[in-house]
Parts: structure tokens; sequence; C-alpha cells
């Protein structure tokens, strides 16, 4: 019963960013995912709530399957869920996939425009297809 | 070397908070404090990132965290390093009650006015920051 309930939603984990226009990108498209593709299927913390919180925080990757979203290579998210929390069942890196789908990334971390919606959705749909295949919808 | 002042936001995203705190930094390193002040990712310091430990040790660090959990200031002290400032985002809509945020990211026009207030804010702390350095 307890496994049914923890498969029921997964947890994205995005990074913070603040130094690049990646992490921006990271942010927004975690939140298209959570808004919109995948509502009821996922949950989100933040990520420095690891280190600031109390035990519950730390359990979210041992009480949901998670996806951790880094903006660069660093892989600050999923580094650090694995060291506090539980491994992450996917880590998607946003510019490695910007890269692989030849899409430019956004020239700004301080607002994204309408030309750079094609970079979120891009990420967004990378996530929302690993949600569905954690969640056995794929 | 003169000092630069490291603005950190916690960039909480389950909330509106987390992305006014965000932009409020942006706005007074682009806008109003172009030089003095910088930022950096707040989760480097969480794996340890020795560059990013290096630039918070050697200049002023200020916080400025959405809600009353803290985790921006939080995160600097275990990295080792004492804060000299620090705001939160949820007293500046105390203060402002009738502005509203729209959304999490799309703050909508409340939401970017409070954005402007916590700026103008912060930049007057870091004016007094700046002052005791000689």
């Amino acid at each position: 019963m307890l496994q049914e309930l923890k498969q029921v939603k997964v947890g994205i984990i995005p990074c913070n960013g603040e130094d690049l226009c990646e992490g921006t990108l990271t942010r927004f498209a975690c939140r298209k995912v959570l808004d919109t593709l995948r509502p009821h299927e996922t949950v989100t913390i933040c990520l420095p709530l690891f280190i600031a919180g109390d035990a519950g925080e730390r359990n979210f990757a041992k009480t949901f399957p998670t996806i951790t979203v880094d903006g660069c290579a660093k892989r600050c998210s999923q580094v650090t869920t694995e060291k506090l929390s539980g491994k992450p069942r996917y880590a998607v890196v946003v510019s490695e996939l910007l890269k692989e789908s030849g899409i430019e990334i956004p020239p700004s971390k301080r607002t994204l425009t309408e030309k750079d919606q094609t970079a979120i959705d891009r990420v967004a749909e990378d996530i929302a297809v690993k949600v569905d295949e954690i969640l056995g919808k794929g | 070397m003169k000092k630069k002042v490291v603005v950190i936001p916690c960039s909480g995203i389950g909330k509106a908070f987390g992305e006014m705190g965000r932009q409020a930094v942006y706005e007074v390193i682009d806008d109003l404090r172009p030089g003095d002040v910088t930022t950096t990712c707040l989760a480097r310091l969480m794996v340890d990132d020795p560059e990013t430990k290096a630039l918070i040790m050697r200049n002023f660090v200020f916080t400025v965290d959405g809600c009353a959990k803290d985790c921006a200031r939080k995160n600097v002290e275990f990295a080792g390093k004492k804060i000299d400032g620090a705001l939160r985002v949820i007293e500046i809509l105390k203060e402002n009650r009738a502005l509203k945020p729209q959304g999490i990211l799309e703050l909508g026009e409340d939401g970017l006015k409070l954005v402007h207030i916590l700026a103008q804010k912060l930049n007057n702390e870091i004016d007094g920051l700046m002052r005791k350095e000689p």
C-alpha cells in the first residue's frame, strides 16, 4: 500500500542556477511540468531545503522517485540530492540536452522571451517523458 | 581590493517568494548597482565548489530568503561564512498587503511592484554595508 502511494507522484528537483541562463530555463521548464504537463503526477522541493530543512524534507528522494534537473555540468541538484536525500531516478542536464537538440541557450538569466519558449518546451517535454517512464505510462 | 557584495537569493521554486527574491537580486545587480554587486548559484555551495566558496569568503554576503525557513542564509552559514545581512521576501509582502503576485514565476504587475520595493530595500541595506568598507 505504502509502495503504491510512493509511486503516485514523481519529485522534480531543479537546481538554483542564479548565475546561469540555463538555471533560469531550468526553473521555467520544471514549472511547466508541475503546472501544465503533469500537474497530478509531480511534486517539487526547493533544493537548498535539504540543508536547511528537517528529516522529513531530507527524506524527499526516499519518499518519491525523483528527477533532478541541472542547468550545467556541475550537476549541483543531482550531487546534493544523492548526498543528502537519495539517488534520483533520472538526472537531466539542460546545457547538454539543448546541445544535443541543436537549440540555442537563452541569452538572459533575468528574463526569458517568446523566442526561448522552444528551449523551455524541449526540456519540459524531456522531463515529462521521464515522469511517464517512472510511473509506467511511457 | 575593494570588497564586492555577493547577494544570494534562495530561488525557492514552490511559491512566488523565491522568484521575487531572485528578480530583486537581478534588478540590484543590473540596474541599481552594476559593478559592486554580484551573485552566484546557491547550490554550488552545497557541492563545495571551490571558486564559489572563495568568492563568498573574500566578499560581503547578503542573503535574500523567500520564507522563514531561511534556506539561503543557512546554506551560506553551512559553508562556513557568516553573513553580513539578510532580507526575507515575506516581510515585504506583509508590509504591502494590497499587492499580490500573480503566479510562481510569472509575477504579474503587482508582483513586479513588490520586486522593485524589495530591490530598493536591498539597495539601501547594501549602501549601509558599503559605508563600513574603508
